[in-house]
């Protein structure tokens, strides 16, 4: 297979946005979707731009195709600026959101329309395209028309168009969004498969979290135009930077605490139940100064109250989930918090609505954030 | 059961009659049952009768008439004489030769055919090349000022035709304001002779049924899913390509419904050819008037005119099962 060519092995970057801003519309109505924006995305990587709907990750994918120009900053394709280049000259393909398949073409002429495009010989059409029929599935599909398969088809289709000419990067603008719960379940692994097996970098727009973290090698969250934080689904999840990244990604509760001590980037904080806690501190906050604490549900353990535990307080709600039971738990000292058990020996009925309960939370578990 | 049914009118038979009811079951639940099928049946006639007479009577009729009319003998001054005499149609070919009755071709009329052919083809595909590109302008506007694009497009619909023809002719005629602005630039020594041109019919009959290409290209490119031509603008292609191999075959209907919409009132047409093309100009639709006027020829105008009516019927025809064939491969 020719999925890669020379370039992979110079080393560079895939894509890189340099200082990227994107304004729509001039004057007092201007909207600003991409703020200063620089990203760095490497060969053979499965990169997600994750955020809610109008955070600029659709735009920031749109001005890597090509629909739109920066009005500001540089991108570069292979160490190549391509900003100035419609979309037909970057060796980039785009799986649209709503696959966009040609209506008057079967699905072998929509997979081989890059291609033809590109001026290729009729064999060589013919040769990719089976082998993309074969690579996502559809060899028996190949002459039938686009209105005839169902979404799940079509989303393989549109795939293997955006693949078949071999692009040095592929767009997937949300791609997963019109499909039933068990396909899209599907539809990730076979992504992951396909991303494996091509090895092209694959560059994922999304809102749902889940997708995000499942497939990716590395996530871009973003917000209002700016990129957030950038790292793995662990690191993002484990250690997400500020409070919209711990509330998107999961569950999360917050807690405030009070910096107590403070040696270097070691210190303790005070929780509102007045138990103090040593904890790193990676940025500046003084002593006295409030810090926001992210404890995701699963790691608090619910124990016997007066027992050795950080907070208590009283079990407000339970809900069944089948894999684990989340309990709402209403603290002593005011707020409340989510705990997430699973039901390892199958649901139990140990706790009931009003019991008392202490928390114990592992210090490494309090994930300190800027506010 | 069959005296019920005998008062409901002939044809068409009551649609919902009860079916095979058992005779023993005939009570007067069913009997009421198709008194309302009567009526309802009465209701439906009465309420398609004025659209019937006017199809019968205004669109059926007439043809009928001519058709009736091309068969007959021409009366001396206008007018038929009902005898059956099968002239006008060989005319229509052939011409008689005035002394040995032989048959030969008949070129002068050949060459109306072929003209009229040619330039209503010739109006037709320039009409889409300009008409194309207008419709895709008013098409990616933003909503709110199509529809007043579209309402510019129409106005030169509301004065009459006749007018606007002779309004063309003070424009481009030898003494007209184009050669006075000509000349005066110094750009021309002399007048350039326009009107009474072939030039000069096209340009009539381009700027006459311009509209109603525009409007049906307007109708498919509005409704064309721009998400395709990001797709092939991704996919590689070039402005042209994605024009010729995503945009085109996209609103093939409204290219499709545009050209028959101009070529057939321009193959047909009689006023413009004879404003702007002059009187050696002449298309079909001034033959067939030619004929009803000062040759007092009614039968052959009947025969000509059904000629043209029968080829632009086949031309449809062998449009309509081409594009066809071609959506279902």
């Amino acid at each position: 297979m020719r999925f890669q060519d020379g370039a992979e092995l110079t080393g560079l970057p895939a894509v890189e946005a340099k200082n990227v801003t994107k304004t729509f519309g001039a004057g007092p109505d201007a909207v600003v979707a991409l703020d200063n924006v620089s990203v760095t995305i490497g060969q053979n990587e499965f990169f997600t731009l994750l955020g809610p709907s109008g955070c600029g990750k659709t735009t920031l994918l749109r001005l890597i195709a090509g629909f739109e120009m920066p009005t500001a900053g540089s991108i570069l394709l292979e160490g190549q600026e391509v900003a100035h280049l419609p979309p037909f000259k970057r060796p980039v393909n785009t799986v649209f959101q709503s696959y966009a398949l040609f209506p008057h073409l079967t699905v072998a002429q929509n997979i081989g329309f890059g291609l033809k495009m590109l001026g290729r010989r009729r064999a060589v059409v013919e040769e990719a395209v089976t082998q993309m029929l074969k690579l996502v599935r559809m060899e028996p599909m190949r002459n039938r028309k686009v209105h005839q398969l169902s979404g799940g088809q079509q989303q393989r289709v549109a795939l293997a168009r955006a693949l078949a000419p071999h692009p040095k990067v592929l767009l997937l603008d949300e791609p997963l969004s019109a499909l039933d719960l068990k396909l899209r379940k599907e539809m990730q692994i076979e992504l992951k498969r396909l991303q494996l097996e091509t090895g092209i970098t694959f560059i994922f727009v999304t809102h749902d979290q889940e997708e995000a973290l499942t497939m990716s090698d590395r996530i871009a969250v973003m917000s209002r135009g700016k990129i957030l934080q950038i790292g793995t689904a662990a690191e993002i999840y484990e250690h997400p930077v500020d409070r919209f990244v711990a509330d998107f990604i999961g569950e999360t509760n917050f807690i405030e605490a009070e910096v107590t001590q403070r040696i270097g980037n070691k210190g303790e904080i005070r929780l509102p139940s007045g138990i103090e806690v040593p904890r790193e501190l990676g940025h500046q906050v003084a002593v006295g100064g409030k810090v926001t604490l992210a404890i995701r549900p699963e790691r608090i353990d619910l124990v016997r109250p007066g027992a050795e535990c950080q907070l208590a307080g009283k079990v407000e709600n339970i809900v069944y989930f089948g894999t684990d039971t989340h309990f709402h738990i209403d603290l002593d000292c005011g707020g409340d918090v989510t705990v997430r058990v699973q039901n390892r020996r199958g649901h139990q009925d140990i706790l009931k609505t009003g019991d008392a309960v202490g928390l114990r939370i592992a210090p490494e578990a309090m994930q300190v954030l800027k506010d | 059961m069959a005296t019920e049914t005998a008062e409901t009118p002939p044809a068409p038979p009551p649609v919902s009659a009860v079916p095979g009811a058992p005779d023993g079951a005939m009570s007067g639940a069913s009997a009421a049952a198709a008194e309302i099928e009567r009526r309802a049946t009465l209701k439906r006639w009465l309420l398609s009768a004025p659209a019937l007479i006017v199809i019968i009577g205004c669109g059926m009729m007439p043809l009928l008439i001519i058709l009736a009319y091309s068969w007959t003998k021409p009366a001396e001054y206008a007018g038929v004489i009902w005898k059956f005499q099968p002239d006008a149609w060989v005319n229509v070919l052939f011409q008689e030769d005035i002394f040995s009755d032989a048959l030969s071709p008949n070129w002068a009329y050949y060459s109306i055919y072929l003209r009229s052919v040619l330039i209503a083809l010739q109006t037709t595909v320039l009409a889409l090349i300009v008409g194309f590109p207008t419709a895709y302008f008013i098409a990616t506007r933003e909503e709110r000022s199509r529809n007043a694009w579209l309402f510019l497009i129409t106005i030169p619909f509301w004065s009459n035709l006749l007018i606007r023809i002779y309004a063309i002719m003070m424009i481009i005629r030898d003494e007209g304001y184009l050669n006075h602005a000509l000349l005066a630039l110094g750009l021309i020594d002399q007048p350039v002779p326009i009107i009474f041109t072939n030039y000069a019919l096209s340009y009539g009959l381009i700027y006459a049924y311009l509209p109603l290409m525009v409007m049906p290209l307007y109708a498919s490119l509005e409704k064309l899913d721009f998400r395709l031509v990001e797709a092939g603008y991704d996919l590689y292609a070039s402005r042209w390509k994605v024009l010729w191999h995503v945009i085109v075959p996209l609103v093939k209907p409204g290219i499709v419904s545009g050209s028959i919409l101009v070529f057939i009132p321009a193959i047909g047409d009689y006023i413009i050819a004879q404003i702007l093309g002059g009187g050696n100009r002449m298309m079909l639709g001034n033959l067939i008037a030619q004929q009803f006027g000062t040759a007092r020829n009614w039968p052959q105008g009947s025969a000509l005119a059904l000629t043209l009516m029968a080829v632009v019927m086949v031309a449809l025809v062998v449009y309509a099962t081409k594009t066809q064939r071609r959506r279902a491969a």
